[in-house]
């Protein structure tokens, strides 16, 4: 009983570092974006908050957030709705060939990224689309749909299909059964899936890199700007603004999905 | 249409059709067509397209059509692409096993003593995977840098007097800041394993007089191989082709097959090679995935 519980303690302490050492890299950013210092490194000197103010002023910068901004509500809107296209096939029909038609579908999840990208440049360019905002949409769609269909496929499994029938069997049309009772009943999924693929859009690097022409997303901004030691701050500043967007819509996702997750256990019970 | 009246055969396979539309079959292909269709010509075709191009040779500006197999000449016996495809291929097996290990009794214990807060600790582990890829990877710079953050700090804490130049721009780099990134990801199928395995067949095993340890290896161990080799394979596969990575912190030593990829289909402007380059890169992982995977179900039968 003892060897057990000294095990369970070494265990537990081995995940705390664990977890530790995986949020260091991620928690160091903010703090050398408020260092009074133009290279990061320690000790630290003092609290500043001006990286962040050039920011506010910065014109190039603003036209990278406003292409993400638009580049992910598009590429999360549409791969959602490509999403519950697959999802509800998955969940809901028996057909042959499921699987390899499912198995196309999530393969972004596991191809290096820079395959998807030269695959997508070689072809755009070689039928004449120019690069541009559109084409980085695109390709986001590709990485965006795997996780649309991964939340959407235990939204689907966590109501009853008889749901549906009895909508339709009590003079409901399919798209009336569709406006009244499905989307109702995935809206929590949905609004899981809208978060969590505009925050890998948001992040997303390689493809918008190869994809997008004169117009960068901030990934791209970023990397152009790592050229510059004396920028270096400002990146971080701006890294870490982005860092707490994605972590507050993640939470947000997350709660959303807890709580349909929680009301369907208590119905079912 | 009026031309086949007299011909039962089209208004059959119309009928035919419009049965199987209404099919759950049918129904099925209906539905899930709209993002299938899409990753066929977006992914699949694409891929088809850089297979082709593989077989094709650079003509200053046009593309020579006629078959060759000169850019897998290339690619495979050139030393330095060669050198790269190897270090691509170390890095990515060498990263895939760390992570897979590091991880393991993470997932283990989430999934054997995370209680009702499961889901909670899954979160808190995956969400740094989800958020600012390039700025993770920057920050291992800012770590590992000659005057960054951990010769900075181990310098005013004494320890060390002049700072360490070997911590940044190798391979050594490579490998810490990928296994990083890909740690959160690697949870996720080996949480997924270990709670599909019985918890009767342990209390079995102990109770037939199998301590801790040699339950867990003749247990646990062989019934989460699935989730073992899913793990090893959702990491190896992608990281062979990363490029942010050996671009920040890779420095000379640490260039990777990605990079010499890009360059191709940027500066050097030659897409066959860069194709040639891209498709032997796939298919030697996977066979090293492939070999990696005999290997483990070999060894889970050995454990047995």
């Amino acid at each position: 009983m003892r060897g057990s519980s000294i095990r369970k303690g070494v265990v537990t302490a081995y995940v705390a570092l664990y977890v530790a050492i995986l949020y260091f890299p991620v928690l160091l950013l903010p703090v050398f974006s408020v260092n009074d210092s133009a290279t990061p490194k320690l000790p630290l000197t003092g609290f500043t908050l001006k990286w962040y103010s050039g920011l506010a002023s910065n014109e190039t910068m603003h036209s990278a957030a406003w292409n993400s901004l638009l580049v992910g509500v598009s590429a999360a809107l549409l791969s959602t709705i490509l999403g519950i296209c697959a999802a509800r096939a998955i969940t809901r029909h028996q057909f042959t060939g499921k699987g390899v038609a499912s198995g196309l579908i999530m393969a972004p999840l596991i191809l290096p990224e820079i395959i998807i990208a030269i695959s997508l440049l070689v072809v755009l360019l070689s039928v004449g689309i120019e690069l541009s905002l559109l084409t980085v949409i695109l390709g986001h769609l590709l990485i965006c749909v795997p996780y649309s269909v991964t939340v959407l496929v235990s939204g689907f499994e966590g109501f009853d299909p008889s749901m549906e029938e009895a909508s339709r069997d009590l003079g409901e049309t399919t798209w009336g059964t569709l406006r009244r009772v499905t989307l109702p009943m995935l809206a929590p999924s949905i609004i899981s899936s809208l978060l969590v693929t505009f925050t890998i859009s948001l992040d997303e690097f390689i493809l918008a890199f190869f994809l997008s022409g004169t117009e960068p997303t901030l990934p791209v901004y970023i990397w152009g700007q790592l050229r510059f030691a004396a920028k270096l701050p400002n990146v971080l500043a701006l890294g870490s603004v982005m860092i707490a967007a994605s972590l507050v819509m993640l939470t947000v996702a997350e709660i959303v999905r807890r709580r349909a997750e929680a009301r369907t256990a208590a119905k079912t019970e | 249409m009026s031309g086949n009246e007299g011909n039962p055969l089209p208004a059959m396979t119309g009928r035919t059709a419009g049965r199987w539309l209404r099919s759950d079959s049918g129904q099925g292909w209906l539905t899930i067509s709209p993002p299938f269709v899409y990753a066929l010509l977006l992914l699949a075709g694409p891929i088809l397209v850089i297979i082709a191009n593989s077989f094709w040779s650079q003509d200053y500006l046009t593309i020579d059509h006629t078959f060759t197999l000169k850019n897998y000449r290339e690619a495979l016996t050139e030393p330095i692409y060669r050198d790269l495809l190897f270090r691509s291929l170390f890095v990515s097996v060498i990263v895939s096993i760390v992570t897979v290990v590091l991880a393991y009794p993470v997932a283990w214990f989430v999934s054997f003593h995370g209680g009702k807060y499961k889901g909670i600790w899954l979160f808190v582990i995956t969400v740094p995977f989800w958020s600012g890829y390039l700025l993770r990877i920057l920050s291992w710079k800012v770590i590992l840098g000659y005057n960054g953050v951990l010769n900075t700090g181990l310098q005013y804490l004494s320890i060390i007097s002049e700072p360490l130049s070997s911590l940044l721009y190798n391979v050594n780099a490579v490998i810490i800041t990928l296994a990083h990134s890909w740690a959160a990801f690697a949870i996720l199928p080996l949480f997924v394993s270990l709670e599909k395995v019985d918890r009767t067949l342990l209390e079995a095993a102990s109770d037939l007089g199998d301590g801790p340890i040699r339950g867990f290896l003749r247990v646990t161990l062989p019934l989460t191989m699935p989730g073992i080799i899913a793990a090893l394979m959702i990491v190896m596969i992608p990281t062979v082709g990363d490029y942010v990575t050996p671009k920040l912190v890779g420095g000379k030593d640490g260039v990777m097959i990605a990079n010499a990829i890009q360059v191709q289909f940027g500066k050097a402007a030659n897409w066959p090679l860069g194709a040639a380059l891209a498709v032997s890169t796939m298919v030697i992982v996977g066979m090293v995935a492939g070999a990696m995977v005999l290997l483990l179900l070999g060894l889970k039968r050995l454990v047995k």
